[in-house]
């Protein structure tokens, strides 16, 4: 028995454009195009790239409590957003640890639309029906939808364009719906480059003229190798590798989407994974995903062991690596790497175990690439 | 259809390398057109020993490690150290784009390389 790989509604589009496929969680999708991971990943820098991204989860929660079940999903303050609004959050389990990171988008008090991570679509859809039980209803739309992300900083120009100019004045983390090259979208200025666009949501059978109108408008097909890349230069993370179910939102310092004092907490509300929380920021941190920055020429990738070659043999290994690639719009190479705090000073020199060899690297806070 | 040019011998691993008294040694454009854009390469130094089978050196591309295996034993005669500034220059022909040169230490080993013909048969 061999499991058939899934297909986004876009995977003709990526043949006939020449595309690399690589299966990804059970996906079939592009890796690059022609072009190269190093030139889409710089379409998107200076530019705009083009992302198939309809393998992801999307579903609806809706009813006269849905922004009760969302209070109790999520870390962030989705439920106190205003209509409109998306916000990026966790969801945690009861011990802090994440489920998944995603986005949620206010439609109203009483409907809410999700995107999550592609590899963990069932088991956050499971999770949310577990969690919500009979708070609102819940409607599974990933295999009936399309996403487009188009991302750099002539992105949202070009999608403004191809919407007769519908779009240009939505906010960052802003969404609408709105037609774009003929197709009915949700355009969600949001993105995982670190570069300004949207993420257009439409139906499966509308995203190849969508995808076809926005090829034709100038944007560089993108793969996953360039999404990767572009991502780690920003320092967003990526569920599976720098978080999963036993990592919690503080060691990942995405402390800044956890919002444990907002109107629904003091009126007496809970979250999943609040208590949590609360003991381990009140106990202090064990460890912290904490930046870096290749100082030799060598490349540190996922698994790879940090060491502190000062401590007694056996005790050496202070933490492994997460994310690692070289990086593209900047110089050397990059990664991230869950460590004791007492590591975590930029400019703290370390040691990553590259394949047998010892390669230095530095503590690096905040993004590795800031956009102009 | 990957180019496997004629006149080279080739690896199961992709590795190509040009018969002489010292042979060019570098990737396949199947194996290129695997890894991606290559963004680091490591080799050895002149004068150290390699032998048939083992690492002699790496090759990074942007998503992927790989290990670069010496189709035959012998030392290192020259490293191609503009590879070390420009490792694009494997993308962009790689055949041209050689890694080390091997003096063979057994000559014999470079018989047992796949001819173009059976390596162009292994990639289907």
């Amino acid at each position: 028995m061999r499991a058939v790989a899934l297909r986004t509604p876009l995977y003709d589009a990526h043949r006939a454009l020449g595309a690399r496929m690589i299966d990804f969680g059970g996906w079939d999708m592009p890796v690059s195009y022609p072009a190269g991971t190093i030139k889409e990943h710089k379409a998107v820098r200076e530019a705009a790239g083009l992302f198939d991204v309809s393998h992801m989860g999307e579903a609806f929660l809706r009813g006269p409590r849905a922004t009760e079940a969302v209070q109790r999903l999520t870390t962030n303050d989705v439920g106190g957003a205003p209509a409109g609004k998306a916000v990026y959050t966790l969801l945690c389990r009861p011990d802090g640890g994440i489920v998944d990171d995603c986005i949620f988008y206010k439609r109203s008090d009483e409907e809410y639309f999700v995107i999550v991570n592609a590899s963990n679509r069932a088991k956050d859809l499971a999770w949310i029906r577990d969690q919500v039980g009979d708070l609102c209803a819940i409607d599974d739309v990933s295999d009936a939808t399309g996403l487009i992300a188009v991302q750099g900083p002539t992105a949202v120009a070009l999608v403004d364009q191809l919407a007769g100019g519908a779009l240009a004045d939505v906010i960052t983390f802003g969404f609408r719906d709105a037609t774009v090259a003929g197709v009915a979208t949700v355009a969600a200025r949001t993105g995982y480059t670190g570069e300004d666009g949207f993420e257009l949501a439409c139906a499966n059978a509308d995203a190849p003229a969508l995808w076809q109108a926005l090829v034709e408008a100038g944007a560089q097909p993108a793969g996953l190798g360039a999404r990767d890349s572009l991502r780690l230069e920003s320092r967003l993370p990526l569920y599976g590798n720098d978080l999963d179910d036993t990592t919690s939102p503080l060691e990942a310092g995405l402390g800044w989407a956890v919002k444990l004092d907002r109107p629904w907490v003091a009126a007496g509300g809970d979250f999943l994974g609040r208590s949590a929380l609360v003991a381990q920021k009140a106990a202090g941190l064990t460890r912290a995903l904490t930046g870096f920055r290749i100082d030799d020429r060598a490349i540190a990738r996922h698994g790879y062991d940090v060491v502190d070659r000062l401590r007694p043999a056996g005790e050496q290994v202070i933490g492994k690596v997460t994310s690692g690639g070289p990086g593209i719009s900047i110089t050397g190479a990059i990664g991230l790497a869950y460590l004791p705090p007492t590591y975590g000073a930029a400019g703290t020199p370390l040691t990553i175990d590259c394949r047998g060899k010892d390669v230095a690297a530095t503590v690096v806070k905040g993004k590795f690439y800031k956009r102009a | 259809m990957s180019n496997v040019p004629a006149t080279l011998r080739y690896t199961s691993d992709h590795e190509w390398l040009r018969p002489g008294t010292t042979c060019a040694v570098g990737i396949t454009a199947f194996a290129v057109e695997q890894l991606g854009d290559i963004t680091l390469v490591d080799l050895p130094k002149v004068g150290d020993v390699v032998e048939k089978g083992a690492r002699f050196g790496t090759i990074e591309s942007v998503k992927s490690v790989s290990d670069l295996y010496a189709p035959v034993s012998g030392t290192i005669a020259a490293v191609n150290d503009a590879l070390a500034g420009a490792p694009e220059e494997v993308n962009a022909d790689c055949y041209q784009a050689w890694m080390v040169e091997i003096t063979p230490s057994n000559p014999a080993e470079l018989d047992e390389l796949l001819t173009a013909e059976a390596y162009a048969a292994t990639l289907g």
